[in-house]
Parts: C-alpha cells; sequence; structure tokens
C-alpha cells in the first residue's frame, strides 16, 4: 500500500536526544527578559543610579569631610570604587531573589517555559545573565560619579563592566538559589537581614577590611563581594596582575558553585 | 482495540466529526506510556497508566479531580518525573529527549501563566522565541495566532486588561504560535461561561481540521461526549475504559437510559434495593434514579417505579457504572 511507504518514507529515524545544555532557549528566556524590560526601564534604572549615587554624595562629601583620606586616597574615591560592588550586590541579588521567587510561586512563569523546549539549567542560566547583564553596566554609574568628584579615570577601568558582569552574574545565582530554598516570601528577610547586609558591608566597601579583627577578615576573604571591590579598586589605583587574577579566580570560583546550587535547588522546585 | 481516528498519521484532510473508521495501525502513535507510574511519597497519583493516543485524533482523559490527568499532562512535558514505566512523545523518549519533543508540541496550562505586564502582542512574540521559530517567520506566526485568538484588535493591550475568556484565547493561542503537530490542553474550559467554552470548541474542532493531535483533560462530560474521537476513562490514576465516546456509552450505558424520581432515603427493602438486588444496573443523582439499559427491568418493577423520562446514555453513566464515581 502506498500509504504505508510514505509514512515510512516520512517518519526518519529518531534523531539523537538534545543536548545536555543549549543557547537557543537561553536566548529565548533573554527575549522575555527584554520584553518586559522596554516596559520597565524607566524605574529599574532610577532605582539602580539613583540609590547609588545618594549613598556616594550623602556618605562621601558628608563622612568624607570627617575623614579626609584612607590608604592614601581621598574617601570619595575609596567609596566610589567600593559602591560599584554594593552597586551590584543590589541590583543582581535582589531581582534573583524576589523576581525568581515572584515568578515561580506566583507567576507560574517558569511553568510555561518549562512546558516549551526549555530545561531548568538554561532557564536559571537565562534568568541570571540577564541580570548579570544589567549590573555590568549600572554598576559603572557609581563610578562616573566618583570621577565626576575628581577620581582620576584609567583606562583599565574599561574592565569595570566586565568584573560588574562576573560579580553579578554570580549573586544573581545566589538570588535563585536562595529563592528556591525559602519556604515563604516572608522567610526572605532572614536573607535580606542576615545574609545580604553583612555581605555589603564587610567587604572593604566603605571601611578597609585590615581594621577588621581578624576573624572578620577572614570571613571578608570568602565572601565575593571583597574580590570585586578590590578588583575595582585595581582598575583605578593600579592592577597587580599575580593578585588580581587571584581575586577574578575567587569570582570564577564563586559562579561555578553557584550555579550548580542554584540549578539543582530550582529543578527540585519544579520539576515534581 | 478500535482505535478511531485518521487514515494516516500526517496532514491528510480530516473527516467529519462523527466516528468513523479505524487508522492505520503501523501508523505512530502521537503518545504512548507504557506501565507509568508516578508516586508523591506514599501517595500515588498515576498507578500504572497505558495510554496510545493515535496522530490526528482529539484525544479525551475524562476523570473526577485528583484522577492523575494533569500529573499526566506533566509527565509528557518531562515536568513532572515517573516513578517508572515508559513514555514516548511524538516517537521522542521522555524525559531523555523531552526537549524534542516539547518543540513540536503546543502546551496550554490550566492555569493561566501569561506575562500581566506585556501586551497580547508581546505574549505570543516572547514565545516565537521561546518556541525557536526562525526569525523570519516571527511576524507571520504572531499575526496567525492573533486571528486564531480573535485579539488582533486588542494587540497593544496589557494583558491584565483582557477578560477571562480573551486570556484562554490567548493562552491558547500562545501554545499554538510555532504550528504545533500535538497540543496538551489541561482542562481548557474549566471555569469560562458557556458561550466562551462554545468559543474554544470551534477553535479545537478546527485544529482538528488541520491534522494536529489534541489530547485533551477535561472533567465536563459533554465536553468528551462533542470534541473527542477517544475517550479514556480516568479514575485513582488508571484507565478504566477507553474508546469511542459513542462505543463506551453503548457498550456499558446503552444507548437509552430512563430517569424515574424516587425519593433518595430507600430503606433497606426499597424500590431502589430490590431493582439493584435484581442485578438492574442504576445509579443516583439527587431524588432521581437513572436505570440504565430499562430494556431488562423486570416487568413488576416498572410497574412499581411508574412513568420514567426516556434519555440518552452519556459518559456520565458509564463512569458512573464502571467506578462508582461521579465525574463533574
Amino acid at each position: 500500500m502506498t500509504l504505508d511507504t510514505d509514512t515510512r518514507a516520512a517518519a526518519p529515524s529518531p534523531p539523537a536526544p538534545p543536548r545536555r545544555f543549549e543557547f537557543a532557549p537561553v536566548a529565548g528566556v533573554l527575549a522575555r527578559e527584554w520584553a518586559l524590560y522596554r516596559r520597565s526601564w524607566r524605574p529599574t534604572t532610577f532605582a539602580a543610579v539613583a540609590e547609588p549615587v545618594i549613598m556616594l554624595l550623602a556618605f562621601g562629601v558628608g563622612l568624607g569631610s570627617l575623614i579626609g583620606a584612607i590608604g592614601g586616597y581621598d574617601y570619595i574615591e575609596f567609596l566610589g570604587t567600593g559602591i560599584v560592588a554594593t552597586s551590584v550586590l543590589f541590583t543582581s541579588m535582589f531581582p534573583g531573589l524576589i523576581d525568581t521567587f515572584v515568578r515561580r510561586v506566583f507567576q507560574h512563569t517558569y511553568d510555561g517555559m518549562l512546558a516549551a523546549p526549555v530545561d531548568v539549567r538554561e532557564l536559571v542560566t537565562g534568568e541570571a545573565t540577564w541580570i548579570a547583564c544589567k549590573a555590568g553596566v549600572y554598576g559603572c554609574a557609581p563610578l562616573l560619579v566618583a570621577i565626576g568628584f575628581g577620581l582620576p579615570a584609567s583606562p583599565a577601568m574599561l574592565l569595570v563592566p566586565l568584573i560588574a558582569f562576573v560579580t553579578g552574574f554570580g549573586f544573581a545565582l545566589t538570588g535563585v538559589w536562595l529563592s528556591a530554598v525559602v519556604p515563604s516570601i516572608k522567610t526572605m528577610d532572614y536573607i535580606i537581614s542576615g545574609v545580604i547586609t553583612p555581605l555589603y558591608l564587610i567587604a572593604g566597601t566603605f571601611f578597609p577590611i585590615d581594621s577588621l579583627p581578624a576573624w572578620a577578615q577572614v570571613v571578608a576573604r570568602i565572601n565575593p563581594l571583597y574580590h570585586c571591590v578590590e578588583l575595582v579598586r585595581a582598575t583605578a589605583f593600579g592592577i597587580e596582575p599575580l593578585r588580581d587574577l587571584g581575586h577574578f579566580a575567587a569570582l570564577l570560583v564563586f559562579v561555578a558553585v553557584m550555579w550548580l546550587l542554584a540549578v539543582v535547588q530550582m529543578r527540585r522546585r519544579l520539576i515534581d | 482495540m478500535s482505535q478511531p481516528g485518521q487514515h494516516s498519521s500526517t496532514s491528510t484532510a480530516r473527516r467529519p466529526a462523527t466516528h468513523g473508521p479505524a487508522p492505520d495501525p503501523s501508523a505512530p502513535p502521537a503518545i504512548e506510556l507504557r506501565g507509568v507510574v508516578k508516586r508523591f511519597g506514599s501517595f500515588t497519583a498515576v498507578n500504572g497508566l497505558d495510554l496510545r493516543v493515535p496522530s490526528g485524533v482529539v484525544f479525551g482523559l475524562l476523570g473526577p479531580n485528583g484522577a492523575g490527568k494533569s500529573t499526566t499532562m506533566r509527565m509528557l512535558t518531562a515536568q513532572c518525573l515517573a516513578t517508572s514505566g515508559e513514555i514516548s512523545v511524538l516517537g521522542h523518549p521522555v524525559p531523555r529527549a523531552s526537549k524534542r519533543a516539547r518543540a513540536a508540541m503546543g502546551v496550554v496550562p490550566q492555569h493561566d501563566n501569561l506575562d500581566e505586564e506585556l501586551t497580547v502582542q508581546e505574549n505570543l512574540e516572547v514565545f516565537t522565541h521561546l518556541y525557536r521559530v526562525p526569525r523570519a517567520q516571527r511576524p507571520e506566526a504572531v499575526e496567525r495566532a492573533l486571528r486564531l485568538a480573535h485579539l488582533a484588535d486588542r494587540r497593544h493591550d496589557r494583558t491584565d486588561k483582557l477578560s477571562g475568556g480573551m486570556r484562554r484565547r490567548l493562552l491558547i493561542a500562545r501554545g499554538l504560535v510555532h504550528r504545533p503537530r500535538l497540543v496538551l490542553l489541561d482542562e481548557p474550559t474549566v471555569g469560562l461561561d458557556p458561550q466562551v467554552r462554545q468559543d474554544l470548541w470551534g477553535l479545537i474542532t478546527a485544529l482538528r481540521a488541520e491534522g494536529v493531535t489534541v489530547l485533551m483533560s477535561t472533567h465536563y462530560i459533554e465536553e468528551a461526549e462533542r470534541l473527542a474521537d477517544v475517550v479514556a476513562l480516568m479514575a485513582k490514576g488508571r484507565v478504566v475504559a477507553q474508546g469511542a465516546p459513542a462505543d463506551l456509552i453503548a457498550r456499558h450505558a446503552g444507548d437509552t437510559v430512563e430517569e424515574y424520581l424516587v425519593p433518595p432515603a430507600d430503606p433497606g427493602d426499597g424500590v431502589e434495593s430490590r431493582l439493584r438486588a435484581a442485578g438492574v444496573a442504576v445509579r443516583r443523582t439527587g431524588p432521581t434514579l437513572s436505570v440504565l439499559r430499562p430494556g431488562e427491568l423486570p416487568d413488576p418493577l416498572r410497574a412499581e417505579l411508574g412513568t420514567g423520562l426516556a434519555r440518552a446514555g452519556n459518559l456520565e453513566d458509564v463512569f458512573v457504572t464502571l467506578t462508582g464515581e461521579r465525574v463533574e
């Protein structure tokens, strides 16, 4: 029967299973973020720029007039480089934590996306990549303000978006991971006060860590944000290749660990 | 088992919506489940499910809440992993090659998950990306989906401005932007008013006319009877009966059913008990007692029942007869 042969000709042998990680689904996730961003860029940009600038002006000018200099730098120069890191932390950890939770639990967005040809690891990568891109761009705002206040610009500062991207990627993944750990939106307060606050204070952002007790210095060195701060300061005040490659490597390890944790925990929550 | 449906697996024109000849049994099924079990801790949601959905049919999964319909749907997209058993969708083993299967199927979830901050058109555009529609074809795919959802004139409205019926139409159109060969509809009309429900029935019929395979879960009897070429009745995580609705009704309920008003507070020697004792298939709905196959009623009991109202048998009769449970 001709029909039979037709069916057989039309049915190809089963293709190879899909690759474990594909970039097309990541691009799909990014397309969605871009559509959302086109609607929300004004408030997002305002928050991401205004907050570090206000902090910089208040502490830099106010406190700076009392402190004068730290480690040979004007306080506003010391602070301007440090606030790049806190800005990166806030613009990546909060969306990673809160937006991801809301989308997963209240909006069921991820259920819809995982019914399309997207797997959890691609979904997590896409969400974190988007947040990291924003951190990479917005993280430069306080640096530009500090330059306006007299911080000498240097060509090495062109590396700041990259440093901010990698750090932001890691903290976005941290947020995604923790959003899938917390049982409810209320318990996020533990993370905001218990994790984020010490992270941004004990990192050499507002004061150098060598003024801290020895145990706190150890804690600071484990803090990925400290390595981000050191790298940003290096672009402004002088790069030492070996030391700074070490800081960068620490950030990459941080990213790798958080990626694994985020993917495993999100899969636990999204796939029954 | 007879499998109504199309003659071949692909794009031949569909027969009218009567339940016609069996398809070519050698055609690969769109969906196949073998011995699928899904446990959540000590609770067994799906308990040894065997299901074969031929290509090109509208297949209804009918059963009450908790029968395992939604779990089954989620297993087909690998959003729920079977404890044991084998699943294949469009020839791809699931979950191993699930992404390939998902690329060729559309899913309409039971719970609305549209992006409320985005417009109608943007919601569709996002899914052309997620479903990997080639760049050059995306505008046309969005236009087609807008027409399908009758939302072309609302394209620039945010989805939180749409009515419930419009949202559901958009949700369905979103699952169709990439022209899937298989569509999963999980309780597509639950909570919708009758007018909107009939709109959606028209849409499902149109899909069938294009040769798309549709797997639809529902707990509405009428929906299953009207739309489905094949129905699988599910209860407690298993399929208790499967076939064309008319065949199932003829086999398990009979073509006509007679309804009698019998007070529900039936003492042990009441007419209901004696009917059951006489082996007559009956089922109760509030004050009404339905007698299946009334031709087999013994005369004395018929006299006692008085005059009844004859109606056509339906899938609810079949379901109650087979499981003792009601569907809706």
